[in-house]
This record gives C-alpha cells, structure tokens and sequence, in this order.
C-alpha cells in the first residue's frame, strides 16, 4: 500500500511540476499575477510530495518490502539499516528520486529566499525549474519507476552492491547532485534573465550565492568520490579519469569559472554575457553527466543498468533544454550590455585568463571522454584515451592556474600596475623558491620537475591569497582592534583565502604523493617481517572473520616505524554473501604526512598471502585542500551581505 | 550574436553525435584493425610481473584474445561460454585497468579460461587495441592477424556465426 502511496505522489508532484512550468510563465506573458504567484505554492506542494515519495521507498526499504522490484534488487534482510536507507539512491531509479528531491529542495529554497525578487523575474525562474523537474519526474515514471511491483514477490532481496556498501558512499551522491543539481538554479536564473532581455545590475547578486553553494557541495561530492576509491577499490589510487568521474569534473571546472566571472558581473558591471552562458554551460554539462552515465554509450567503472530508451529519453531532455536555453541565448544575448572598462593588466584581465584556462581545460576532458564516441562517428580506429592524455593536457592547463590564484587576490580592478604585483608577492615568492626547493630535498632526499613545480606553485598559492587578506586586516587594524579586525575580517575575502590555499594545499599533495609513494607487492607467511619506506611490517596471520552480511579473511599486520609500533593494520578480503563477489577492503592508517595502506591479496599456492603495501606521503592533504575549498564556499556564503539582506526583508 | 549560434550549432552536433552513439550497436562495431596484424605490445603478465606477455608471439594456431576486467559486470556474462571455450581454443586475456590483486582473485573464484592474461593497468594496450567497452573480443589467425572483434559479451550465437564460421572457412 505504502509503495502505491509513493507512486501516487509521484504522479501528482508531476502534474504539479507541469502547472509550475507552465502556469507562472504564461503569467509572466499575459501580465497575471495571480499566475504568476502561483509558482511559490507550486513548488512547495511538489518539494512536499516528492519527499513523500521520497519516505515511501525509504519505508519500503526499511521494511523489506520485496514485492517492490527495485528494492528486491537492490537490498537484501542481512544488509544493515544504514545501508538500506542509502540503498535507495544505489541503483538508477533511486537515484533518480534522490535527484528529483534535491532539484525539490533547491526549488523550495529558492522560494524561501527570493522573496525580494521582481515578482516577474522571480516566477520566471520558478518555471524553469519547474520544467526541469517536469523532465525529471516525467523520465522517471515513464521509464524508470522505483515503485514497480515484482508479482510474485521476492522471498529475499539481490543485496545492494557491495562497492556501494561504504560510508564514503552514503553521503557522496547526495552531495554530488546537491551540486549538480544546484547549478540548475544558476540556469534558471540565467534563463530568467534572458527571457527578460534584462540582466539587472543586481542579477550577479543573487545568482552568486547559489553558485557558490552549489560549487561547494559539488567540490565535496567530487572529494568525497575520490577518497570512497582510494579507500574501496582497493588499488590506492584516487583519480582514475574515468568517464563518470569527468562528469562530475567538467561542472566543477565550468562551476569554477562561473563564480570567477559573476565576480567581474557583480563588481565590475561587465563580462555579463559571458557569465550567462556559463551559467547555461555549467548545468548543460551537469545535464551531460547525467546523460553519459545512465545511456550506456561510454564504458565506466560506475556501471548503472542500462537501457536504450532511457538514453534516448535523457538526450532529448537534453536537446531540450540546454538548446532551447542557448537558443534563448542567441537570440536575446545581444541586448545585454557590458559597460564596463578595464585594462589590459587588471584583475579583470587576469579572471578573464582564469575562465579561458578552466574552459579550456573543461573542454580538453570533455573532448577525452567523448573521443571514443567522436572517433568512431567519423569512422577513425575506434579507440579510448587513457589518463595519459587526461594528465597531458590537463597538468599543463593547471600550472598556469595555480600561477594566477595568488596573482589575482592581490590585483586591483580596473587597472593594476606590475610594479605593484611585484612588491606584493615579494614574501610569496621568496616563500616558493625556498620551500619549493628546499623541503623535497630535506624531506625525501630527491626532487623532479613536477615536485619542484608543485611545490612551488602550491606554497604560492597558499601565501599569495594570505597576503591579500593580511593586506585588509593591516587596514583595518588601523582603526580598531586586532581581535575586532580579524572577526570582521569580509568573510568573502577570507572564503576565498580558503578555497585558494585548498588548492594550494591539493597541488602539494598531488606533487608528493605522486613521486613519493612506495609500492610493494609480496607473498607473506605468518611471523614474516618485511622493512619498506622507513617502516616495518610483521605479518601475524588471517583469521575468518564474519560480518553481517559477508565472510571475510582478516589480516593482521603490526606495523612499526623506528623501532615504535605504529599501528596495527586489518585489511580484509570479503566475499558477500548473496552476489557472492569478492571485495578487498584495504587497512590504512592515515597521518598528515603519510598514509600506510595495506591490502590482502590471495591465498598462494606455495602457501602464504599475496600482500600489498604502500606508503603514500601528503595524500590526506589531496582531501584536506578539497575540504578548506568547500569551507572556502561556505564562508563565502556566511558573508555580510547575505545575511545583511535577509535581517532587512524581517522587519 | 554570432557567439550564441555557435554555440547552438556546437551543442546540436554533440547532441547528433551522442544519438548517432545511441543507435550503435556496440558490438557491431567494426575496428580498422581488421585485416591487420594485431599490433605489437608487451605487457607484463598478470600472473607475475617478471613475465612478459608478447602479442607477436600469438600465432601458429587461432586464437581469441579477450579484454576483461575484475569490475566489469558483463565480464561474467561470458566467462560460462569462455570456460567452455578455453577447452578447444587458445583464449588469451587482456586484463584492462585493474589491479593485480582484484583480477587474480576473481580468476580464481570464477575459474581462469585463459592461457595466459596481459596485466594492462592504465589501459595503454588497450589504446593500441583501440578498445572501446570491456568486454571486447579478437578472433587471430594463424598468422596473428584480425579477422574479427566483437564488443561486449561473447554470446553462443555470435561464437557459432562469427567465429567459429571464420575459423571453418580459414581452414584448408
């Protein structure tokens, strides 16, 4: 009954979807305010009955319902009550409703928070939205319905994909689609203005915080997708270029941009037509993503079941939307003006440097993911690339970057002398040549030209941003406090302080870990002790262990560094019961220097285990540098100005 | 706008593309390799890493070589009809993008068809190959070359008309 419940609800939060696509943007044509209001309420109902739907699949879940096919498929009775309540974004359908109901939650917060928008504007980008979740909803029931029944039911569940059976993987997708997903508000906002033939001077204003939120959950979804492979799949590496992960990368890239450029709009008054079709591109390649790994064209690692007609549907979904917006472009782009002015060496020139290195690079992935697709249309030798193209022509585009990250905060718009950039990164660079020099050799006696780069341009852009900001408090010191200063520092001014140390951070990380990393593969018998990288590892043997829905062999290694034990290391091999597929669940021990993973192989014949160690300097920095970008994010969105709006819109 | 329309004009071409790549059935693909040698490439084998696997060394009988992988879910699929195989064919493996470790275990719980496996880490022998999906499947001839590639999972009625015919027709 319950299930019928949720199936219902979807069906009306779709009729809904499509009087909130409709109703208020013929409003907006005939001049009807009642229309036009309606959207809030709208949307409100559908946020409301989406989550219903939401709940129902999670009940189901929850409560074994096997007569529901996809909960059949994708659960199992031994599988723990944390992973089925994430089960249910495990598979596509359910995917898809997590989809559904964060595009609901975007929806509802954008009606909460927009209330002083222009009425006309403000109804015109709850349609937009509406549509997109009309496309949505509409896909799901027509293809991809969670709420199927299975007649006769199963006695008992195909269990959810083990790979998926992670805490790094309960929180990864609904992050990943809270950014993707996100970037659908930009869209809307940037349709909205488009539709209007306007950009109003404050339009920058209010698309900026939902780029920037929507940027900040993508950079932990994407984050947190890499740490899940590190630590899941077993083979300790952390970006593996694969199609779905570029997916998730080219928004980022394109998102990154976006908040660059609607910087220039909002301050400057100018780059406004560039920044509307960014924001038309970031979520054209969210849509993209989407495309790519649910139509089956590409091979993946992330394997979803897949079916022609859903690809068929999604792409002309596509063609839909993100044609019809940069049609509406095309056709209404010109009547916007960009007023403002700028020399050739201003901060403006170097954002401007800054989109065209992210595009480019954006473009370069996209162009790698697609070129088995691009080859094979044009009858070449059909073909993959492989992460060699990824890390050729993607490093190169990221040095310049980095370079500029630092060049850019201590910039003065409008026009900005290089004298003055000199003298302001004088402390930087003394910094990068030092260091960047200096602590490889110290620290693991050898250097190359990456880690030199890498670090040298890390340190930069850690200490550039930081000048910038000891700048504005040196100001502000002079009127008051040193305590005063430091709390009212501009909370944008230090998110992005944040965001571009993270990167800094990263760059570092990538840099040692990538020339540093020690790998070993050997067959050990128990009371075997090997030394390797400075540590020394002593094998005491494999018990069987048993977990609640798996059997696994459990390793025991003591590990030791200098004559102390570190740490005692308990890689698994599991084998799940109901798919029957064996796992390996690696044993790391992470420190801020390094990280010591361990991970079991396979039973020798001559007797004794297959083990696999690695010690891999600066790698938790890769995910400490993604976490101080979110953070960035989020101190950006806590600045004044915000909440400065929203204290006036009470009284 | 001249900007805005080529935009358009570059969307609708990805999007002509991605459908032209939707009615492809991709295990009708045909490679260009057909007809051709199979391209030289030495890899280490997955058995052991002082061994190398050397593809020039892949003649002398008909052979079918197999692009596979640990995380591959249509692997399974055709692993039954390679076991039977392997007992009057030489099956060799390219084991495409995985570890070491993943891929000799699910060898043994599965059953290992292959004679011998070429450990393809980063996919760079796969590139030569010009491998598309995994699983994918080359027939070799006597004389190492291509006479035919099928994509995806290997199924009865492809080894019987596609195969096997070739290998008929081949034989004097």
């Amino acid at each position: 009954m319950i299930p019928e419940l949720g199936h219902f609800a979807l069906v009306l939060a779709c009729v809904l979807a499509g009087l909130q696509a409709f109703l208020p943007g013929w409003g907006t044509q005939r001049g009807n305010p009642t229309w036009m209001r309606s959207a809030s309420s709208l949307a409100l109902g559908q946020g409301l009955l989406v989550l219903l739907a939401y709940l129902a699949l999670t009940w189901a879940f929850i409560e074994h319902d096997f007569s529901v096919r996809y909960v059949a498929n994708n659960s199992n009775t031994e599988l723990p009550l944390a992973y089925r309540i994430s089960g249910v974004w495990g598979g596509h359908e359910g995917s898809l409703l997590l989809w559904s109901l964060v595009l609901s939650g975007w929806t509802v917060a954008v009606v909460a928070l927009s209330r002083r928008l222009p009425m006309l504007f403000r109804a015109r980008v709850l349609a937009v939205l509406g549509f997109v979740s009309l496309g949505f909803l509409a896909f799901m029931l027509a293809t991809s319905n969670p709420f199927d029944r299975l007649i006769p039911a199963a006695m008992q569940g195909r269990d959810l994909n083990p790979l998926l059976q992670d805490p790094g993987l309960v929180i990864h997708p609904p992050m990943l689609y809270m950014g993707y997903v996100g970037f659908a508000v930009a869209f809307a906002f940037a349709i909205a203005a488009l539709w209007g033939g306007q950009l109003h001077a404050a339009w920058a204003r209010w698309t900026r915080p939902w780029v920037t939120a929507a940027w900040m959950f993508l950079t932990l979804g994407i984050g947190l997708g890499s740490w899940w492979a590190y630590h899941e799949l077993g083979w300790g590496g952390w970006w593996f270029w694969d199609p779905v992960e570029n997916a998730s990368f080219m928004p980022w890239l394109v998102g990154t941009a976006l908040i660059h450029s609607l910087a220039v709009t909002e301050k400057r008054n100018t780059f406004k037509r560039w920044t509307v079709l960014l924001a038309l591109l970031a979520f054209s390649l969210s849509l993209l993503g989407t495309f790519l790994v649910r139509s089956g064209v590409l091979v993946s690692v992330h394997a979803f079941a897949n079916d022609p007609a859903r690809g068929v549907y999604i792409l002309g979904f596509l063609a839909l939307v993100v044609g019809g917006g940069l049609i509406l472009y095309a056709i209404r782009a010109h009547r916007i003006e960009s007023p403002g002015h700028f020399e050739l060496l201003s901060r403006e020139t170097l954002l401007l440097f800054n989109n065209v290195f992210l595009l480019i690079a954006a473009f370069a992935i996209l162009l790698g993911t697609l070129y088995p697709l691009i080859v094979d249309v044009l009858g070449l030798p059909s073909m993959s690339v492989g992460p060699p193209y990824f890390n050729l022509v993607f490093l190169p585009l990221m040095l310049p970057l980095l370079f500029l990250a630092a060049v850019g905060p201590v910039s003065r718009w409008k026009k900005t002398r290089a004298r003055e950039l000199l003298r302001r990164l004088q402390v930087p660079l003394v910094l990068a040549l030092a260091i960047g020099t200096a602590v490889p050799w110290a620290a693991f006696g050898s250097t190359s030209a990456l880690v030199l780069a890498g670090t040298m341009l890390g340190v930069w852009c850690i200490s550039g941003p930081l000048v910038a900001l000891w700048r504005q408090f040196s100001r502000m010191r002079r009127g008051t406090s040193a305590g005063y200063s430091l709390r009212h520092l501009p909370r944008h001014m230090v998110g992005m302080t944040c965001a571009h140390a993270g990167l800094g951070v990263i760059a570092l990380g990538i840099a040692f870990t990538t020339a540093f990393s020690m790998e070993r593969e050997l067959v050990m018998n128990e009371g075997d002790s090997v030394a390797f990288a400075e540590h020394e590892f002593v094998f005491r043997g494999v018990q069987e262990v048993d977990g609640p829905n798996y059997r696994a062999q459990q390793g025991h290694l003591s590990v030791y560094r200098d004559g102390e034990p570190i740490v005692d290391l308990h890689p698994e091999k599991r084998t799940y019961l109901v798919q029957s597929s064996p796992m390996t669940e690696a044993a790391i021990y992470s420190t801020v220097w390094r990280d010591v993973y361990a991970a079991l192989g396979v039973v020798q014949p001559g007797g004794g285990w297959g083990v696999r160690l690695y010690v891999k300097p600066f790698i938790q920095w890769l995910w400490g540098g993604a976490l101080l970008m979110a953070f960035g994010g989020l101190l950006a969105l806590s600045d004044r100005r915000y909440r400065y709006r929203r204290k006036r819109r009470r009284t | 706008m001249i900007r805005g329309w080529l935009a358009v004009a570059v969307f609708a071409g990805l999007v002509a593309m991605l459908a032209f790549g939707l009615t492809r059935d991709p295990s009708r693909v045909s490679s260009p390799l057909i007809g051709l040698p199979v391209p030289a490439f030495q890899a280490e084998r997955l058995a052991s890493a002082d061994e190398h696997f050397d593809s020039t060394a892949l003649r002398g009988e008909w052979s079918l070589l197999n692009v596979w992988a640990s995380w591959c879910t249509t692997c399974l699929e055709e692993h039954e009809l390679l076991m039977r195989l392997s007992q009057q064919l030489a099956l060799y493996g390219i084991n495409h993008r995985d570890t070491r470790d993943e891929a000799r275990n699910w060898l043994q719980v599965y059953g290992n068809p292959y004679r011998a496996s070429a450990f393809d880490e980063h996919g760079e022998v796969g590139i030569e190959l010009g491998v598309y999906k995994v699983p994918e499947t080359f027939l070799l001839d006597p004389d190492g070359v291509i006479r035919y590639k099928h994509v995806g999972a290997l199924d009865e009625e492809a080894y019987q008309e596609q195969i096997l015919a070739r290998i008929r027709e081949g034989r004097p």
